[in-house]
C-alpha cells in the first residue's frame, strides 16, 4: 500500500477529482493548505508598500492506493493538474504499513 | 429658518455616522484580522467618551457662549462657565451636538496611527486629555473667537486645521512615542478586508456632506433679514455641496493615476484612500473656492497623499493606517490652497473674514496665504506639544502597550476577549492568520 500525496493549484482541484473518480478512486482526504515552491509566492502592493506574500494557497490531496495502482493514479493526477506554468505543485508517494477501516475493522488491502 | 434647523439635525446625524460606523469600517478593514475589533472599538469608544466630555466642559472651552462663540481673544476659555451646557438654550443643542460629532471624529481619526497595540484604558485616558487640551482650545482659537481668531483670522470652513491637521500631527507624534508594532516593517501587515474599507470610505463621503455643507455660518445681515438668510442658505450650501463632490471625485482619480504610474495597478485601497484625501483637502476650502478650484485641490490632494503615504517607511514611523500621510498632508494642502485659489466670488469671499478676499491666482496679495499658514502652524504646534506631553505622561505611568505576546496573538482577544471571525469550516478553511493554518503550511513545504 502506498500513500499518494498531491499538492496542486486550487483551480485544478475539480479536474483532478473527476479524473480520479473516473479511474475508480473511491475516496480521498483533501485540505486547503498554503506553501510555496520555486515560484516563491507573489508581491502585493498596498498604498505603495510592496508586501512579499510568501505563502500561496494550494490544495493537498491524500489517497491511499494499492501498490498496483500507484503509477496510474500519479499519472492521472499529474496530467489533470498540469498547466505547464510555475507553481503547478508536486506529487509524492510514500509507503504505508497498515490501514484499518474504522467501521468494520477490516485491514490493509481490504480496507482501501 | 425652520428648514435650516431641520437640515442641521440631519447633518449632525450624518457626521455621527462618519465615526460610527464609517471610520471604524474604513480603519477596521485596513487592520489585521486579529485586531479589527480593537480598531473599531477605538472609534466607538472615542465617540462615547468625547460626547460626554464635550457636553460637560468641551462646549464651554471651545465656544463658551449661547451662540457661535465666546470672542474673548484668549488662548483658552473657562471650562466651567457653561459646565454641562448651563445657560445654553435648548434650540442651540442642535449646534452643540453638531460640534460634538466633529470633536469625536477628530479623536477617533488619531487611532489609525496606533493600530493593533494599545490598551483601551490608555486610549480612553488619552482621548479625555487630548480633546480637553488640544481640540477644544484649537476649536476656540480657529472658530470660537479665541486668540488666533482675533489676531490671525483664517479660513477653515469645516475643520481642515481643527480636525485634520490636528488629528494628523497628534497621530504622528503618538506613533513616535508608542513605537512600532512587533515585526513592522519586515512582516507583511496588509489590510485584512478591503471590502469593509470600501464601504467605510463610501459612508465617509456620504457623511461628509453633513460635515461640510452643515458647517455654514450665517452673516450678521442674514441673521437679521429672513430673505437674506434664505439666499445665503441655499446659495452657500449649493457651492459647498458641489465643491465637496468635485474634489472627492478628482482625488479618487488622482490617487489612482499616481498608483498606475508608480506601481502599475489602480487599487481599491487607492480609490478609498483618494476619497478620504480629497474630502480632507476640501474641508477647509469648500466655501472659499470655485468649481475649478475644487477640482484642482482634489486632484492635487489625491496625487500628493498617494506619494506621502510612502514617507513613513523612510522615517521608520509606524503610522499604521497613514493618518499623517492622508490627514496631516491633505489638511495642510487644503488650508494653504485657499491662499492661492481663494476667490471673492465664493460664499466666504463675499462676506468672509477679510471682506473682499482673493488668493494669489485671483489677483490677491500674500495676506490670505500668510493667515492660512499661521493657522496651520498654530495647530501643528499646539496639538504637537499637547500630544507629546500627554503621550509621554501616559507612557511612563499607566503605559501604552499590550505585551508583545498579546500583540502577536491578537489584541482583540487580549483586550476584549473576542475574535472577529469564525472562519473554521469543516473542510478546513483556516483563517489567514490562524496558527493552525501556518502549522498546516509547514507540513506542506515540499510542495
Amino acid at each position: 500500500m502506498k500513500l499518494v500525496t498531491a499538492v496542486i493549484k486550487p483551480h485544478k482541484w475539480e479536474e483532478v477529482r473527476e479524473a480520479l473518480e473516473t479511474f475508480g478512486v473511491t475516496g480521498m482526504t483533501v485540505s486547503e493548505v498554503s506553501g510555496y515552491g520555486r515560484q516563491k509566492g507573489h508581491t502585493e502592493v498596498y498604498r505603495g508598500a510592496e508586501y512579499d506574500i510568501a505563502l500561496v494557497p494550494k490544495i493537498r490531496i491524500e489517497i491511499v492506493v494499492d501498490e498496483n495502482d500507484v503509477a496510474d493514479v500519479t499519472d492521472i493526477v499529474v496530467k489533470a493538474a498540469q498547466t505547464g506554468r510555475i507553481g503547478d505543485g508536486k506529487v509524492w508517494v510514500s509507503s504505508v504499513d497498515s490501514v484499518i477501516r474504522v467501521r468494520t475493522g477490516e485491514r490493509d488491502e481490504a480496507a482501501i | 429658518m425652520d428648514g435650516y434647523y431641520a437640515w442641521m439635525i440631519v447633518a449632525t446625524a450624518l457626521v455621527l455616522m462618519m465615526t460610527t460606523p464609517a471610520l471604524a469600517l474604513f480603519y477596521g478593514g485596513m487592520s489585521r484580522s486579529k485586531s479589527v475589533l480593537n480598531m473599531m472599538m477605538m472609534s466607538y469608544v472615542a465617540l462615547a467618551v468625547v460626547g460626554i466630555v464635550f457636553v460637560l466642559w468641551g462646549w464651554s472651552m471651545g465656544w463658551g457662549a449661547d451662540g457661535l462663540g465666546n470672542s474673548n481673544g484668549k488662548l483658552f476659555a473657562n471650562p466651567f462657565t457653561m459646565w454641562a451646557l448651563k445657560g445654553v438654550s435648548h434650540g442651540n443643542y442642535i449646534f452643540v451636538l453638531f460640534q460634538l460629532t466633529f470633536a469625536a471624529i477628530t479623536a477617533a481619526l488619531i487611532s489609525g496611527s496606533i493600530a493593533d497595540r494599545v490598551k483601551l484604558s490608555s486610549w480612553v485616558t488619552f482621548v479625555i486629555g487630548w480633546v480637553t487640551l488640544a481640540y477644544f482650545p484649537i476649536a476656540h482659537n480657529v472658530w470660537g473667537g479665541g486668540w488666533l481668531y482675533t489676531h490671525f483670522p483664517n479660513l477653515d470652513y469645516a475643520g481642515g486645521t481643527v480636525v485634520h491637521i490636528n488629528a494628523g500631527i497628534a497621530g504622528g507624534v503618538l506613533a513616535l512615542i508608542i513605537g512600532k508594532r512587533v515585526g513592522w516593517p519586515k512582516e507583511p501587515m496588509r489590510p485584512h478586508n478591503l471590502t469593509l474599507t470600501m464601504i467605510g470610505a463610501g459612508l465617509l463621503w456620504f457623511g461628509w456632506f453633513g460635515f461640510n455643507v452643515g458647517s455654514i455660518v450665517f452673516t450678521s445681515d442674514s441673521l437679521k433679514d429672513p430673505a437674506k438668510f434664505s439666499t445665503q442658505f441655499y446659495g452657500e450650501t449649493g457651492v459647498t455641496f458641489m465643491n465637496t463632490s468635485l474634489a472627492t471625485m478628482a482625488a479618487l482619480l488622482g490617487w489612482l493615476l499616481v498608483e498606475r504610474i508608480l506601481h502599475g495597478k489602480a487599487t481599491s485601497l487607492g480609490a478609498a484612500s483618494g476619497i478620504v484625501a480629497g474630502l480632507v483637502a476640501i474641508t477647509p476650502s469648500c466655501g472659499a473656492v470655485n468649481t475649478l478650484g475644487a477640482i484642482i485641490i482634489g486632484a492635487l490632494a489625491g496625487m500628493v497623499c498617494a506619494v506621502a503615504v510612502g514617507m513613513k517607511f523612510k522615517l521608520g514611523l509606524d503610522d499604521s493606517l497613514d493618518v499623517v500621510g492622508v490627514h496631516l498632508v491633505g489638511g495642510i494642502l487644503g488650508a494653504l490652497a485657499i491662499g492661492f485659489l481663494g476667490t471673492d466670488k465664493s460664499p466666504q469671499g463675499v462676506d468672509g473674514l477679510f471682506g473682499k478676499m482673493n488668493g494669489l491666482f485671483y489677483g490677491g496679495d500674500l495676506t490670505l496665504l500668510a493667515h492660512q499658514a499661521m493657522g496651520v502652524l498654530f495647530t501643528i504646534v499646539v496639538s504637537g506639544v499637547v500630544t507629546l506631553v500627554l503621550g509621554l505622561a501616559i507612557k511612563y505611568t499607566m503605559g501604552w502597550r499590550v505585551t508583545d505576546e498579546e500583540e502577536v496573538e491578537g489584541i482583540d482577544f487580549a483586550q476584549h476577549g473576542e475574535t472577529a471571525y469564525d472562519l473554521h469550516t469543516p473542510t478546513g478553511g483556516f483563517g489567514g492568520s490562524s496558527p493552525l493554518a501556518s502549522a498546516v503550511a509547514k507540513e506542506g513545504v515540499s510542495a
